[in-house]
């Protein structure tokens, strides 16, 4: 077993693997940025070493600042987290040419898995159903037109080295066709420096149901049941759960069978997951695959009871998986919020800048992975996840309960979160019935914002409102240092700094003199 | 201490009138012209416990500079306050101010670029400059419609919330 553990990583995801290395006695390397001096990761960490300046392209993307510290303090082995260089082959073959052990996927795999046209031309070989379209980028206009006669409109073009949206497009007949190819290759080549754009058939209002696998290096691989990821914003995943509310077992075994097909096909090594678009009949179609550890890994933690991280290290070692497919049930359900640094009045702009409160929710079936503490100062340089609040039970209700008392418990001040946007949905009627789909929460966000949001019934909340004015009140006579009249402004000169001295005398001056 | 108190939002939301006197042993409270009996401490900042006849509730502060929400429970709600004396502290509707406004970076940042020029027409809601933080890039807008008299953002550079990024008159 490995030593000394160097994380090329920041935030939650840093914290979560420091600890799972805490876990096995394996000490831990921290890399870090000028900004991120007092981050979590560093504070947790063995050993902290500084990579660069804020841009992540000069500091967690350095792949030769982090293999130097490797060397420089022995590290055996790098874990990449998500993001970053995590899905980088180039990183993972400087790894191995430096002796150090990358704790994923070979270079090979990721390659392979890394374009999209050449991973469905291995997965065609290997028999899994993918969505129907062509395996190869278009020459040419007319070739694009006589597939998507054959497949049907909509099509969906999309870029072979794409990723996030980048040089897709969605075409409902032949006359937007041309067009619509022409500016995905352009977007595809200026984005990826590869203008490669196949064609698929568009999958109306699809389920995005991800399956998560395992596979040692000698041969063995599993599948550790099904995540349902479709409540999604910007192609970015909001809200998580496993098992999905539509996959029955006979449906979770036919996607794990054909998951572990497709690790197998590419010589799969490690933790990586599976991705599906599920159609209205159920019918599932091979994605991608992900070749790490993904933001969501804990609710399938919570329904089998494993810890991927320790089984990642104990694989990354060269050990064989300690269990069989037979030994892995999927118990409970759990669901996961990731709590972002983003302004839910403000159409959820990011919120950088310094955490003044911070209380933290826990007791039952609840689990909380976060990179954020009361005084740190979130900065403006990275992803906005701050933390992870998941919750299990015994089924989907009680863990949507649970989940709901815990954002009552939690609370975030001096930033934005998105911690109301999670008591819109957990409440909302579709999300309790499991009627998901990709476009959901688009649909969700176009109903008026409620100034209030919340679980409680009508009458509650009515009774809750006499209780927030009273409280407005008593806070601003007990806590008169904090200026209330900050906020009674106009509603675009929206920024005043707060200031001494009388806030309606200074309210009143500042309105008399616009 | 009288307050104007609107809960629950600009539009459609509820004015309350709530007046808090010093007492024996507490505070007096009259909300909407109803006496209310509560107990109040701030155990920590920004969380206060309200008892009101019996009923405890815990509330939290979430403040920025921009505007006031209070969780009641799960339930949180968008507040304003108001001093009734003050007539001009009257919510005017937005976009439809007089005068030059200023447009304010909502979120520290780095400006990507200017949509429109110095002293070009601009609608309401349309957008003037890009600022990117956190991996996104937000298009700050227009507050009204009217001439963009300063343009004081470049791009490449940092800014804070509330610095001024344009005027638009």
């Amino acid at each position: 077993m490995f030593k000394k553990i160097l994380i090329a990583n920041r935030g939650e995801i840093a914290v979560r693997i420091i600890r799972a290395c805490r876990e096995m006695g394996i000490a831990t390397v921290a890399v870090y940025s000028d900004v991120d001096r007092a981050a979590l990761h560093v504070r947790k960490s063995d050993e902290a070493y500084p990579i660069g300046p804020a841009p992540a392209a000069e500091s967690y993307l350095r792949m030769d600042k982090i293999l130097d510290v490797a060397k420089r303090c022995g590290a055996e082995a790098i874990h990449p987290g998500y993001g970053f260089l995590s899905e980088n082959a180039k990183f993972a073959q400087a790894c191995a040419d430096a002796g150090v052990k990358f704790i994923g996927p070979t270079p090979h795999s990721m390659k392979l898995m890394g374009s999209k046209t050449r991973a469905r031309q291995q997965m065609e070989k290997a028999g899994v159903p993918f969505v129907p379209g062509t395996s190869r980028g278009l020459d040419s206009p007319e070739e694009g037109e006589r597939v998507a006669e054959r497949v049907g409109y909509p099509v969906m073009l999309k870029a072979a080295a794409g990723g996030g949206g980048k040089g897709m497009r969605l075409v409902h007949s032949q006359q937007e066709l041309r067009s619509a190819l022409e500016s995905a290759q352009s977007e595809a080549q200026r984005s990826f420096g590869d203008s490669e754009v196949y064609i698929e058939k568009a999958i109306v209002n699809p389920r995005h149901i991800e399956m998560q696998v395992l596979a040692d290096e000698h041969g063995n691989t599993i599948w550790l049941g099904e995540r349902e990821c479709s409540i999604q914003r910007r192609h970015q995943k909001v809200l998580e759960e496993a098992p999905s509310p539509i996959v029955d077992p006979d449906m979770r075994r036919r996607m794990g069978e054909i998951a572990v097909k497709v690790a197998q096909a590419a010589n799969y090594t490690n933790a990586g997951t599976v991705e599906f678009l599920v159609d209205e009949q159920k019918n599932f179609y091979f994605l991608e695959m992900n070749t790490r550890l993904q933001v969501e890994h804990p609710v399938t933690e919570l329904t089998t009871g494993l810890d991927l991280v320790h089984l990642q290290i104990h694989i990354a070692a060269g050990e064989k998986l300690p269990f069989a497919q037979a030994d892995v049930t999927i118990r409970g359900h759990a669901i996961e919020c990731r709590i972002y640094a983003e302004d839910p009045d403000n159409n959820y702009f990011p919120s950088p800048g310094k955490i003044t409160v911070l209380l933290q929710p826990s007791g039952p079936g609840i689990r909380r992975d976060s990179g954020m503490y009361e005084g740190w100062n979130v900065p403006m340089d990275y992803d906005p996840l701050l933390a992870k609040l998941i919750g299990y039970g015994t089924d989907r209700h009680q863990a949507i309960m649970r989940l709901e008392r815990a954002l009552y418990e939690y609370f975030v001040a001096g930033i934005k979160t998105n911690i109301s946007l999670f008591l819109r949905i957990l409440g909302d009627a579709d999300f309790q019935a499991g009627k998901l789909d990709t476009g959901y929460l688009d649909r969700l966000l176009a109903k008026a914002n409620p100034a209030v949001a919340s679980l409680a019934p009508k009458p509650e909340i009515k009774a809750m409102e006499s209780i927030a004015a009273i409280a407005a009140g008593m806070f601003a006579v007990l806590d008169p240092a904090s200026s209330i009249s900050k906020n009674g402004g106009g509603s675009t000169d929206s920024s005043k700094a707060p200031t001494v001295g009388s806030s309606w005398k200074r309210q009143g001056r500042s309105e008399g003199l616009r | 201490m009288i307050y104007e108190i609107i809960v629950g939002g600009k539009t459609g939301g509820k004015i309350h009138r709530l007046e808090l006197a010093k007492a024996a042993g507490g505070w007096e409270c009259l909300l909407d012209g109803r006496t209310v009996n509560i107990d109040a401490i701030i155990p920590r900042r920004d969380v206060l416990s309200l008892l009101v006849d019996g009923h405890s509730y815990e509330i939290k502060r979430e403040q920025t500079s921009a505007d006031l929400h209070l969780w009641v429970g799960s339930a949180r709600f968008a507040v304003e306050m108001r001093d009734p004396r003050s007539l001009r502290s009257r919510q005017k509707p937005a976009g439809d101010e007089k005068g030059p406004m200023k447009v304010l970076a909502p979120m520290p940042g780095r400006v990507v670029r200017l949509l429109v020029a110095e002293n070009s027409e601009v609608e309401l809601g349309q957008g003037i400059v890009v600022v990117e933080a956190m991996k996104m890039q937000n298009e700050i807008k227009s507050p009204k419609k009217g001439l963009v008299k300063k343009l004081s953002a470049s791009p490449g550079a940092a800014v804070n919330p509330g610095d001024v990024l344009a005027i638009v008159e």
